[in-house]
């Protein structure tokens, strides 16, 4: 089915504005069905059930909104961790800054590379994971990178590799548009952690496929701060394999608009995926609009899967969150859970929450609960009693607030780090 | 020590008053106790001496050697020496005890313009004193009060008031929920923190607490005011014959 004449109009004045990058016959073969699923749906818009809260207006435009440049002396988010650092600016891949592509337990390659070669492992991922992805729920945003993504690199875990994958996104042009493509393989028994950090670009978009084979894990930390204009439109795809693990955890502080997307898939027995989010949102001097849309379809039997998202808002900021968790009838055992809660911190803020289940197995164990809430007044007064000033008691009942999602990151030297980068934050902002 | 001078207080959400006139002072080093029914003011007091928002001031003042604390905001309350024990401790999901009162310690300390505690010392001191508390490592390691018994709450106050070192301790119904084996703990903690250059406000219902901490003084509250002010033996004249009878005498 064509989408309404009205979104082939949108559509057509930003596909006018790009054109499909060479490659390989299959690359081209998948950059070509990402344009006919595309042309199919259409960009999104606000009628879609899925745009509800958050408007893809500037996400669609041909032109990209102008954002300045984040001028800070802060160090950058996971400085001190022993990683290998691929840099990006503005969307294209940076050799010069970056580390030596070659490690023990990991095969990293540029994906203009990988999607120049006529055999090759990517062909199993590139637009594949994306396509499964678009079924119930369309994600055009995400055909669209498949078609035109310029850059990117891909990632195939043989072993346990032995430090993270660093990818960093540097924002030097204050009107550069990106869209980065990377696609990962975890390889049977194989274990990798990729991180992210950076604003990217004025405007971002970015598909990450990660298939995770039989007992293969995958760790993702990533910050995305503090940009206050930047505009991002992010989709993660994965599918995991029997006994194997998918560790996701996001940090997201300031940024004019932000769309995180998750469609996670079971298709073997005994897999864990964890799916996490903090967001700390001031919309004082420009608008906060963060948006967590995460589908987790269970098609295999015996898989636990959590989503733990937090929101702290001020000053006008947005916050959405859509969660599905979707357990098909063979998924027998079935252990899913899903929280998702923001904490207002004044009258102003608004969060959006749809959490779904739908489920079709009958021996299963779902349970999902949403709340929306204000500083414990109880709490504040406690604390101000024992003499912690209002300022530094309300960042305690925050950082409480957001322990549960925090304590999802893997690995102790990770978590730290985020955890004090957030306090960092946050006394910047009480001092 | 503590000068309360004609205090007049209303509840903010609706115009009633609470405090109809207290007039109390607690010297340094002695120990004055509040007993009264329920209803008379008694919490309210504690919760206008410490800062809590809700109460209207309607007239009158309360001075910590000679600084008025009304004019404060509960931090500089605390940072200036009032510490209350609240009848019922808050629980805070997500904050550790012990970072919560380091937090606090460190703070006060800050606010005074002295130097922060190393992590080594407070650790040693925080050890020592719950100990003597009998709070276990795991008490100090969960979020405040979360999971505590009652008892367990009280004795967290007890804590938090021993590290603090407060010039002014209120205890606001220290004795409630506890038994006679949790009191006496209780009790005990207190009594160790008497001190020369210390008061004490004991806000209770029952004189059993009483036994444990001897007061100096005794003042008996009613409808907002204090009715009548004794010895130790006001006390027992309570336990004995009620409120009725000193509430009907005065009126």
């Amino acid at each position: 089915m064509a989408a309404p004449a009205v979104k082939q109009d949108v559509l057509s004045a930003r596909l006018d504005a790009l054109s499909l990058p060479d490659g390989a016959a299959w690359a081209r073969e998948a950059r070509d069905g990402a344009l006919s699923r595309l042309t199919a749906m259409g960009l999104p818009g606000k009628r879609d059930e899925y745009w509800k809260y958050t408007d893809p207006t500037t996400l669609n435009q041909p032109e990209v909104t102008r954002a300045a440049l984040f001028k800070t002396d802060e160090s950058m988010p996971f400085s001190d961790i022993d990683r290998l650092k691929i840099v990006f600016v503005d969307g294209v891949f940076d050799a010069e800054a970056s580390d030596d592509l070659s490690m023990e337990g990991v095969e990293v390659e540029r994906l203009s590379d990988a999607l120049g070669r006529d055999i090759h492992w990517a062909r199993d991922v590139y637009g594949v994971l994306e396509a499964r992805g678009q079924t119930p729920v369309e994600r055009p945003l995400a055909a669209l990178n498949t078609a035109y993504a310029t850059d990117g690199v891909a990632i195939r875990a043989t072993g346990k590799a032995t430090k993270p994958i660093s990818l960093i996104y540097l924002h030097r042009s204050e009107t550069s548009d990106a869209i980065l493509h990377h696609v990962v393989k975890v390889e049977e028994g194989a274990e990798v952690t990729v991180l992210e950090n950076g604003p990217a670009a004025a405007r971002f978009s970015k598909v990450m496929e990660v298939e995770v084979a039989d007992s293969g894990a995958f760790h993702h930390v990533r910050a995305q701060g503090r940009d206050h204009e930047r505009r991002a439109a992010t989709h993660m795809f994965a599918r995991l394999g029997r006994e194997s693990v998918y560790k996701s955890f996001s940090l997201t502080v300031n940024g004019v608009l932000t769309r995180n997307e998750q469609v996670v898939e079971f298709t073997g027995e005994s897999g864990v995926a964890h799916v996490a989010g903090a967001a700390l949102g001031d919309g004082d001097k420009n608008a906060f609009h963060q948006d967590d849309t995460v589908f987790v379809t269970h098609d295999a039997p015996d898989c636990e899967s959590r989503q733990v998202f937090k929101k702290v808002l001020r000053n006008g900021a947005v916050g959405v969150f859509q969660g599905k968790i979707l357990v098909k009838p063979d998924a027998q055992r079935t252990d899913g859970y899903q929280l998702s809660q923001s904490l207002l911190l004044d009258d102003d803020s608004i969060f959006q929450a749809k959490p779904e289940l739908e489920i079709y197995a009958d021996d299963v164990q779902c349970s999902h609960g949403s709340t929306t809430g204000a500083i414990d007044e109880e709490a504040l007064f406690y604390l101000r009693s024992r003499g912690v000033p209002e300022g530094p008691a309300t960042d305690l009942l925050v950082l409480a607030f957001l322990a549960e999602a925090i304590e999802e990151i893997e690995g102790d030297a990770l978590r730290d780090d985020i955890l004090t980068r957030l306090q960092g934050w946050l006394d910047r902002h009480s001092g | 020590m503590l000068e309360i001078k004609n205090l007049n207080v209303s509840l903010e959400e609706e115009d009633k008053a609470i405090l109809k006139g207290v007039n109390l002072t607690v010297e340094a080093g002695k120990v004055h106790a509040i007993m009264g029914p329920n209803g008379s003011g008694k919490s309210t007091l504690s919760y206008v001496l410490s800062g809590r928002g809700g109460y209207v001031v309607t007239e009158g003042e309360a001075l910590l050697n000679g600084e008025n604390l009304l004019d404060m905001d509960p931090e500089e309350r605390a940072a200036a020496g009032v510490f209350l024990a609240f009848q019922y401790p808050v629980e805070i999901p997500g904050v550790g005890n012990m970072t919560f009162l380091r937090t606090a310690v460190n703070a006060q300390r800050k606010a005074r313009g002295e130097e922060e505690i190393s992590a080594t010392d407070f650790l040693k001191e925080i050890r020592a004193r719950a100990k003597d508390l009998k709070i276990d490592a795991d008490m100090l390691k969960r979020p405040v009060n979360v999971g505590f018994s009652g008892g367990e709450k009280k004795r967290n106050e007890i804590l938090q008031m021993a590290m603090l070192e407060p010039k002014m301790c209120i205890l606001d119904e220290t004795d409630s929920g506890l038994d006679v084996d949790a009191m006496k703990l209780v009790a005990e903690g207190v009594n160790a923190l008497r001190s020369p250059d210390r008061g004490f406000l004991v806000i209770t219902h029952y004189q059993r607490l009483l036994n444990h901490i001897k007061p100096d003084v005794v003042h008996i509250m009613s409808d907002g005011r204090i009715i009548k002010t004794g010895g130790p033996d006001l006390a027992l004249e309570v336990e004995e014959n009620g409120y009725a009878d000193i509430v009907a005498e005065v009126a």
